[in-house]
């Protein structure tokens, strides 16, 4: 230390927390106050780099950091206060986790000599939160809260990134105590590499079993997307001539528009995407997991298949089905590696293969394309999204609840672009689709957002209306209301003879009246003829929170659907046929 | 099978609570875990001794590998290795037990460390094996109180874990 050209500035360790976000390029945090993490709001209000957003509910402060996560590929980050704060954003902590998404979430925690003691608001979070996050600390050293933060940005931001909770005792945060502060540029851990780039003799190996496959498909998930690496499979799609089938949470990292497209694979996909997994000579899974809503019975899964798997995450490789060809790594490089191995070996598959290849793939899009029977006098939901799919020219955020609508959305929409479809695959999180379509909108003003939900999930998190109202956040929320918890119904249905133990949605609210009560637009559409004029009225008002209460055909199930216990291949098409 | 998984921890609070957590979360089974900081005071080593298929094997490595606070980790049972547990083992020792639990831990090279007029305390040092073998050849005593440390493990000549 030789001269001291600038001086270090003396902050509180509360206007660190603040300052540290600021210089790690937050700009909005979301969150809710309370006693623990008082000096952190004041210290927030004295300044205005970075802008705080005061939820209804802790829950939909985590969703709105996660769906920004989604839509931006950057961390999300999360104030809330200990105890019951804290508690409340467990279930946004999870959904985050469950899908691989970057958060990093200030929970408040009592003063340091009060822990263990059952102080008022004492929860421990540490404890609660630690199998459902990447990874958690606790501040113990006022000094140590930039390094603290710049670790959690760096670990839920690389390798198989994740929700980070940082614990920060009040004592802290005490105003009057300043330390010497410097934000790291970098961070480096020695229990802590992940892996970038991946082996270079597996690389080789899978361009030459694709290159040697009769019967190929290209089954992609969330990873190509949080990975940003949309353009490398597309292009790699396309020089192949390889079928496309997308997970739920992969949707829109390869164009739905294309031809090369065959839909979602699963539980709820398509059925040529499923009969084409399940008849493949050769699986290219990408950033992709195989989990048990796409395999169905694993001891079934697509047996004549050669399966080349690329992820970040080790242990996402042969942990459900075994992977012949392994490639850890970060699914943009490795693709491009196998980009430039392809070009250079300018070899394509086996064309008069691949050509009765696609023919059978074409076959099998005829048994069910998508089929749904429109002709009955009430609206139906995949109708409902077809027409939000048109007038939002397939190019708005789609952030959706949970449940049958959920489904329609995912099968009907046609998402062309990658972040735009935001959903709670892997925890299925009622309640997540308002605040996340919040967080869309935030930060992506100009951009059409729609919330998809039914009149179950909305009611989870309804008191966001008012967040709505405070930031200005014209969000279209189109409510698919069938009356009913519609996909527990399904389920009575099939498995329950109809017996609908608690699914029927009872005393709902006028939702007109209550969008309205918020300070809303509501329209209500009970006939198919109100449909459209009612979603070209809503998208034309700009900037306002329009909520249209769309009555559908509460008879309505989600086809095809995979018989449980059945292979990829096994479904229902419809509720009179089956595979 | 049985595998000794050894484990280089950083030396934080939160750090073992995670790991043991993953087990329970998972569903792996912990047959024996020993923890204690080594000769750098920033690491902890860890013995665990566990079994399940070699999926769940691989699974359990590769799950530990992702824990941020593990540094390094080796499955001993890639190669040869020597395993040591020991035990404290109390026993009633009057009347004709008193010279058969003596000769026994002679046997076993057992030491003979606390005496009352009624008991012997035994401890012992060896695989678990061993161990398990020293307590059926006490099966026509009274054992009083057993207390074994669970295994620690290290590799066979050069191979280290270590930074
Ligand atoms: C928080 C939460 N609780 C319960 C469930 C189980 N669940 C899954 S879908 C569903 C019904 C959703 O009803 P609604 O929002 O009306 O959608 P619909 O299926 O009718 O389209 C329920 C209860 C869940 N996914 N999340
Ligand atoms: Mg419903």
């Amino acid at each position: 230390m030789t001269s001291q050209s600038k001086q270090t500035e003396m902050l509180s360790g509360a206007a660190m927390v603040i300052r540290a976000l600021a210089d790690e390029g937050v700009e909005y945090l979301y969150g809710y106050p309370g006693g623990a993490v008082l000096h952190i709001y004041d210290a927030l209000f004295q300044q205005t780099k970075v802008k705080h957003v005061l939820v209804r509910h802790e829950q939909a402060a985590t969703h709105m950091a996660d769906a920004y996560a989604r839509a931006s590929g950057k961390a999300g980050a999360v104030l809330v206060t200990s105890g019951p704060g804290a508690t409340n954003a467990v279930t946004g902590i999870a959904t985050a986790y469950m899908d691989s998404i970057p958060m990093v979430v200030l929970t408040g925690q009592v003063m340091s000599h009060l822990i263990g003691d059952d102080a008022f608001q004492e929860t421990d979070m540490l404890g609660i939160s630690r199998p459902i996050c990447k990874h958690n600390m606790s501040v113990r050293r006022p000094e140590d809260i930039p390094a603290i933060i710049k670790k959690a940005f760096y670990i839920a931001q690389s390798g198989r990134p994740g929700p980070v909770v940082i614990d920060i005792p009040k004592d802290m945060t005490i105003p009057s105590q300043t330390f010497p502060y410097h934000y790291p540029s970098e961070v480096k851990l020695r229990s802590y590499q992940p892996k970038l780039k991946g082996h270079s003799g597996q690389i080789k190996k899978a361009v030459t079993a694709l290159l040697a496959a009769k019967k190929p498909i290209l089954y992609a998930g969330g990873g190509v997307i949080m990975g940003g690496a949309s353009n490398e499979l597309t292009e790699l799609a396309q020089l192949l001539n390889l079928p496309v089938t997308n997970t739920l949470m992969g949707l829109g990292c390869y164009p739905a528009s294309d031809i090369q497209f065959i839909g979602m694979l699963g539980m709820h996909g398509s059925y040529e995407a499923n009969q084409t997994m399940h008849h493949a000579d050769l699986i290219l899974a990408v950033g992709a997991r195989f989990d048990d809503r796409v395999t169905n019975n694993t001891k079934k899964f697509c047996p004549d298949a050669t399966i080349i798997h690329i992820d970040i995450d080790p242990a996402s490789i042969s942990k459900t089905i075994n992977a012949h060809i392994p490639i850890v790594g970060l699914v943009q490089p490795v693709l491009s590696e196998m980009l430039a191995l392809l070009h250079h070996k300018k070899k394509k598959p086996d064309s008069a293969a691949m050509k009765k290849w696609w023919q059978q793939i074409y076959e099998w899009r005829t048994v069910h394309g998508g089929r749904y029977d429109n002709a009955a006098p009430q609206l139906k939901p995949q109708y409902v999204i077809e027409q939000v799919s048109k007038i939002t020219k397939g190019d708005a955020f789609v952030c959706s609840d949970v449940g049958q609508h959920q489904m329609f959305a995912a099968q009907y929409y046609g998402f062309n672009k990658p972040n735009r479809w935001i959903n709670s695959g892997g925890l299925g999180t009622m309640g997540f689709g308002l605040p996340a379509a919040m967080g869309v909108k935030l930060n992506y003003p100009d951009a059409d957002v729609v919330c998809v939900t039914g009149e179950g999930s909305i009611q989870m998190n309804i008191q966001e209306l008012s967040t709505c109202k405070q930031y200005g956040l014209g969000v279209k929320i189109i409510n698919l209301n069938n009356g009913y918890l519609g996909m527990v119904k399904q389920w009575q249905d099939m498995n329950y003879e109809s017996r609908y133990a608690s699914s029927y949605m009872d005393s709902l609210p006028d939702f007109v009246k209550l969008a309205e009560a918020y300070g809303h637009v509501g329209i209500r559409v009970t006939e198919p003829e109100q449909l459209i004029p009612a979603l070209e009225r809503a998208f034309a008002l700009k900037d306002q929170l329009v909520f249209l209460d769309i009555h559908i055909d509460p008879k309505e199930h989600v086809y095809p659907m995979q018989i449980p216990g059945g292979a990829m291949n096994e479904m229902f098409l419809s509720k009179t046929e089956r595979t | 099978m049985r595998h000794i998984i050894s484990v280089l921890l950083e030396n934080e609070s939160g750090a073992l609570a995670r790991l043991v957590g993953l087990f329970a979360q998972r569903g792996y089974n912990i047959d024996s875990l020993t923890v204690a900081p080594t000769e750098d005071a920033t690491l902890s080593r860890l013995t665990l001794v566990t079994h399940g298929n070699d999926q769940v094997i691989e699974q359990i490595t590769k799950q530990l590998h992702k824990l941020i606070e593990v540094v390094k980790l080796t499955d001993l049972n890639e190669s040869a290795h020597l395993e040591r547990e020991l035990m404290l083992i109390k026993v009633k020792a009057s009347g004709a037990a008193r010279d058969e639990v003596k000769r026994c831990a002679d046997i076993f090279r057992g030491q003979i460390i606390d005496v009352t007029a009624t008991t012997y305390t035994v401890q012992l040092v060896g695989t678990s094996d061993k161990l398990d073998a020293f307590i059926q050849a006490l099966a026509g005593t009274t054992i009083l109180e057993v207390v074994r440390s669970g295994v620690s493990g290290i590799a066979r000549g050069e191979k280290t874990l270590a930074l």
